[in-house]
Formats: C-alpha cells, structure tokens, sequence
C-alpha cells in the first residue's frame, strides 16, 4: 500500500524526523489561509505517484493569492492518471544540498538495504553506481549508530549535517522495520543552512502485513471497485480490456493462460487469479464477479494441486443450478480429484477438456476471433 | 541421484493437523514420502493417516529424527515455525505458507544463514524428487521419474510445463519451487548450480515470468553450464504497472519485462518456448 506525501511525513515526524511545516488542504482558500500562516509556500498535489514536478503537479506561492491560484490550477486536474483532490501546502525551503535516502528490501540478498546519494533530488535510476552509497543492513543487527555514522561520512558529509543525517538513517530504518515497509524514501533530503530536513517522502507499506500494523498507519487506496471486491475474497483480480474472462488459480499459469490466449487471437478481459486452495464458495463467487463483467465467453485454467478440481466443479454447478451461467464457458481441468471434478461437471451439462490448448482453440472459436496462425 | 531431496528424506508436516496439512500430509503419504512426524500446538499425542502427532519440531526432532519440514501454519505463526524447525536443526525447510510479511520472510532467511538451513518458498508448491519423495503440494499424477530439472518461480505454471514433458514421456529428476514471494529462499541461480553438479540431470527448464530480474541474474550463470536449459516465461501479454497476482508479478518503471528475460535468456545460449508444449521439443534438441 503507497502513502501519500503527507501521510509519509506524518509517520516521519512521528519518528523525528524534521520535515517542512505543511498543511493538508482541499481547496484554493484553504490554500491560501495555509500560506497566510506559513509564508511563501510550495503547493504539492498529492498523487500516489511519482514525477509530480515534471507533470505540473508542483508550484511555487509567494503569496496567499498566488498560492491560491496555484491550488485553483492543480486541483481537479489528471495528473498520471490521478485526480488531484488534495494538496500539501508546504514552507519553501532553501535549498543547500540535496541528498537521496531511500531504505527498501534487497531480494537478491534477502535482506534491507540502505541507499543513499549526495546527489538527490532525481530519479534514483538515473544515477551512476559511483555516486550511490549503499549498505545491506542484517535484520538481526538493525541499523547500529557507528554505521550510519560511517555511512553518512562516505557521503562526504562533516559536522552537524553528517550527525543529522546519521540520526535521520536511523530513525529512518526503526520506521522501515516498524511499520512494515517495503520501501521509505526521503528524496530530496535536504541540506538547509545548518539544518537536515525531509522535503519529500515515499512509503510502501506491505499488504501481509496490514493486520499488525493497519492500525497504526494512514490508509489509501488504488484499487477499482470490482478490484476490491474480488481482493476481498482473497482473489486478485485486474481489469484488462477485452471480451473473454479468464480464471485460472496461480499467477504464473494465469498469466500464461492470458498469453496463450492471445498468442491465438483471443483478447483477455482480466486477469483472475483466483488463488491456491480456493474451496466452493470463494470459487462460487469468482465466477460471479467475472459474469458481472458481461464477458462473451469465460475461460477457466485450473492447474489442480493445492485446488481440488471437485471443489471448482462444485462452485460451477452450482452457480449454473443458482444464478444460470448465460455465456459460453470452457474448462480446462486436470491435477487434483480430476476424475470427481471432470465428473460433476458432466452431470452439469458442462464440458472439460484436458489440455490449455484445446480450451484456448475453442474458446476462441466460440467468440469468433480469428486465430493468428 | 535428485537434489535437496530423495529417498533419505524424512519428513515432519509442521500444522498437520490442519485442513491443508492433513490433507497433504496424506497426498505425500500417497506418493510414498517418507513422512515420520507431524505437529501441531493442540492435539499432540494423536496421530493423521498413521503419522504421530507431537507438541513442535524438538519432540518430533528427538522421537523420530526428522531431516526436512513442511510447514503448513497460517501466515500469522509462519515465521515462528520456521523459526522453530531452523532451531531445532532441521536443514530443509519448505514453506507452504503464502501472505506472510516480507519482514518475516528476511528474518527466517537471516535465521537459516546463520543456522545453516536451506529455505524453499515461502508461498511455493514445494519441491518433488519423482518417484523418491514429494515435499509439497503439486498433484501426484503428473511427474515421472527422470533426467531433466525444473526449477520454478510459479506453481501452476510448472505443472503445466510438467504435464507436458511427462506426456512426451521425459521425466524430472527434481522439480523446485522457488516460490512467488518477494523473499525467496533460494534463488534460480542456487538451483542450477544445483542441477548442473547432480550427475542424474542431463538438462534444466527453468519456469519464470515478468517483474524483478532473477531471471537475467539466472542469464548471466547459465551462460557457464555444461547442460542446455530450456526456458518459458509467462506475461508476454501483461500491461505495465498493474500487479498479476503475487508480488513476483510486477513490472516496474520498464524493469524485469518480458522482452528483457527473453533476450538476456537468449543470449546466454538458453532455447526460450513460446507455448508450454514447445519444451519438451526443445528439450530433445530441436527448434520450434
């Protein structure tokens, strides 16, 4: 789950970590009370994205009017997709040095990595190697005082600036490791005169861990209705924009499914993956959310291991016997309790077929798309 | 000859009493898994299809001598069992569990460095030596017994590369899954490195899909084997940005796509299937 800026700096200053005085605000006027308060300010949509300065979503007030007139011209637009509703109202800072700090998980190493430049304030991809400070930091250790120290020493920092921003790297992984994230990034952290401070923020907070931690952390969401609906029952489900549904149980077969798919001219609606070990009923209730979508036709892919092919049976029939299934609906169905499976099906009056090849071929067909070979 | 394990693997089912821990303890009983233990908190004393029951790994660990864990605990308790089985010296731990935290998961894979433990998944299918011993939850029916290695990132997707080969009558010597999760045990690197030293496994399919780039870090490693590798990758069709399923399946800021395993796969001298059923056709040799 991403954070907003401002929801990152509410969780920074709770770990002490400075960050420019802001307000959150809504519209132009609120806008313009905030810059009464703060000064010249900057106004900062707020998207869950990233490259808001490019897109225009960043401008600069001197005064409570301009600063209103800024906020008039960003809220409401699309920017990257988002609607911008909300704005942060934020101190304008001088700016000395730009700094990058950015902790987020390693998978080749299993492990958090600290990494930081001395030349922050852009992408991060966009620097070399050479002008990134990294460190691996052992979860059984955590991020010790003398490492930061060390860290921010080979970032060519001295004195009080060296001493903020070690503290900063420290409060910065207690936070990382806390609150769950799977990433927190401070770019620009800046340089002010003799002061460090955190002009922008980043943090993912992980899904799995939403249970412990969901209490403690702001909440936003990405995702379309019909999405979280299906996350809800535990199934991932995507939006894509053709006519056959598909349902498979695993993301790699599922993906492959949609591939074969359109390897053979079909066009995939969604991508379900209605997950390993998916009993009756939540395999009841995937099939529905794919009808919801008046699809032409449905494609079911079920590799059964951890899935029993007797349960989705059972789901078929029974949101066939319940609601009606009004679309042509092909099946593929091997692995676990097959026979069973294969079996209830036939009782049903629905036909299975054993291989993904013929239950692409056919569902294509049965649309009428045209084949590619 | 397998890898990681064979007929010498005795196995202890961590949740065995569970809906899906007893269900599967009896599949691996079925295949002829050398299953001598299972746990759990509050029925220790019984036993499942045979199989004693004990409080926790240690017990079980000092009744039956176990070599290898599944772990089937929810993934609330998941690290704590893996923690347990890394403790008590358990050296192969395969962890069924999917959801758990990516903080939990650095921990274990911390724990089993400094213990020694191999650690396959989390939210993997398992891993299977046909014919000799299945630790996992892939069906029964589909493997054979043979010369070809398979590692995995994703479950289904091999048992469909799987039921392919085995329908062309080319069995598996082991087939592993590295698990969807972020925070994978072991990488498709240790994996083939594996392969390429067991004297029973003559060629290497390696299973992978869009999103991080373990499979252009495998690229670089492959291009040292002795044996051919023949590699499928599924998301050819995915759109960027959007998240298929688990955390694996992501492409990011034009990073880990389809295009770009291909061509690292490609280049280190791997033969890439456009279709499951191209693999075994590649495999023997020829071109699609």
């Amino acid at each position: 789950m991403k954070l907003f800026e401002f929801m990152a700096k509410e969780l920074f200053s709770q770990y002490g970590i400075p960050v420019p005085r802001g307000k959150v605000v809504k519209s132009p006027e609120e806008a313009a009370a905030a810059s009464r308060e703060i000064g010249a300010v900057v106004v900062k949509s707020q998207i869950l994205s990233g490259g808001r300065g490019k897109a225009g979503g960043i401008k600069f007030a001197d005064t409570p009017q301009e600063a209103a007139d800024m906020a008039q011209s960003i809220l409401g637009t699309d920017l990257k997709g988002f609607v911008v509703d909300t704005l942060l109202v934020e101190e304008k800072i001088k700016i000395d040095q730009e700094l990058y700090l950015a902790i987020t998980i390693d998978k080749a190493n299993r492990s958090p990595i600290l990494i930081s430049s001395a030349s922050g304030g852009m992408d991060i991809e966009e620097l070399s190697e050479d002008k990134l400070v990294k460190r691996n930091i052992d979860v059984g250790i955590g991020l010790q005082p003398y490492l930061a120290r060390e860290l921010a020493r080979k970032l060519g920092l001295t004195g009080g600036v060296a001493q903020q921003a070690s503290e900063i790297m420290v409060k910065l992984y207690k936070l990382f490791r806390e609150k769950d994230a799977e990433l927190v990034e401070i770019n620009p952290l800046v340089v002010s005169g003799d002061t460090v401070l955190a002009a922008d923020g980043k943090i993912n907070i992980d899904d799995e861990a939403l249970y412990r931690v969901g209490d403690s952390v702001p909440h936003t969401e990405e995702r379309t209705e019909l999405e979280q609906k299906a996350a809800a029952l535990g199934i991932s489900y995507v939006q894509l924009d053709g006519d056959i549904a598909v349902m498979a149980n695993g993301a790699g077969i599922t993906m492959a499914t949609l591939d074969i798919l359109q390897y053979y001219g079909g066009r995939p609606a969604n991508f379900m993956d209605a997950g390993g070990g998916a009993g009756v009923e939540p395999t009841a209730k995937a099939l529905e959310i794919l009808l919801a979508s008046n699809p032409k036709a449905i494609l079911v892919n079920i590799f059964g291991g951890i899935t029993r092919c007797d349960d989705v049976a059972k789901a078929f029939a029974q949101v066939k016997q319940t609601r009606g299934i009004d679309v042509p609906m092909v099946i593929r169905l091997v692995g676990t309790n097959q026979e069973e499976g294969v079996r209830i099906l036939k009782e049903n009056g629905i036909d299975s077929y054993r291989t993904i090849k013929e239950a692409v071929e056919k569902v294509v067909e049965i649309t009428g798309t045209k084949a590619v070979e | 000859m397998a890898i990681i394990i064979d007929d010498k693997t005795r196995v202890v089912v961590q949740g065995a009493t569970g809906k899906q821990g007893s269900f599967h303890l009896k599949q691996m009983l079925a295949y002829g898994s050398n299953v001598v233990a299972g746990t759990s908190a509050s029925k220790a004393g019984q036993s499942v299809e045979g199989v004693p029951v004990y409080d926790n790994v240690f017990a079980a660990a000092e009744a039956e001598q176990p070599n290898a864990s599944i772990i089937f605990i929810p993934a609330q308790g998941a690290k704590a069992a893996a923690f347990e089985a890394i403790e008590a010296g358990i050296k192969t731990v395969v962890i069924i569990t999917e959801h758990i935290p990516v903080h939990d998961a650095m921990e274990i894979m911390a724990l089993a460095e400094i213990k020694g433990a191999t650690i396959i998944g989390p939210n993997t299918f398992g891993i299977i030596s046909p014919g000799k011993c299945k630790m996992g939850i892939m069906p029964n029916s589909i493997y054979l017994p043979g010369k070809t290695g398979i590692v995995a990132r994703s479950g289904t997707l091999s048992y469909e590369i799987v039921y392919n080969l085995t329908a062309a009558g080319m069995g598996q010597s082991t087939v592993v899954g590295l698990g969807g999760d972020r925070v994978p045990g072991l990488s498709f690197i240790d994996l083939l490195q594996r392969f390429e030293a067991d004297p029973e496994t003559e060629n290497v399919v390696l299973v992978g899909e869009i999103g991080g780039n373990a499979e252009e870090e495998a690229a670089e490693y492959i291009k040292t084997m002795r044996k051919p590798v023949v590699a499928f990758l599924a998301g050819k069709s995915a759109p960027p940005g959007k998240r298929m399923g688990h955390a694996g399946a992501i492409i990011e800021r034009g990073k880990g796509t389809f295009e770009s395993k291909v061509k690292a796969l490609a280049a280190a001298g791997a033969k890439v299937a456009s279709l499951p059923w191209e693999v075994p056709e590649l495999l023997s040799g020829g071109s699609v």
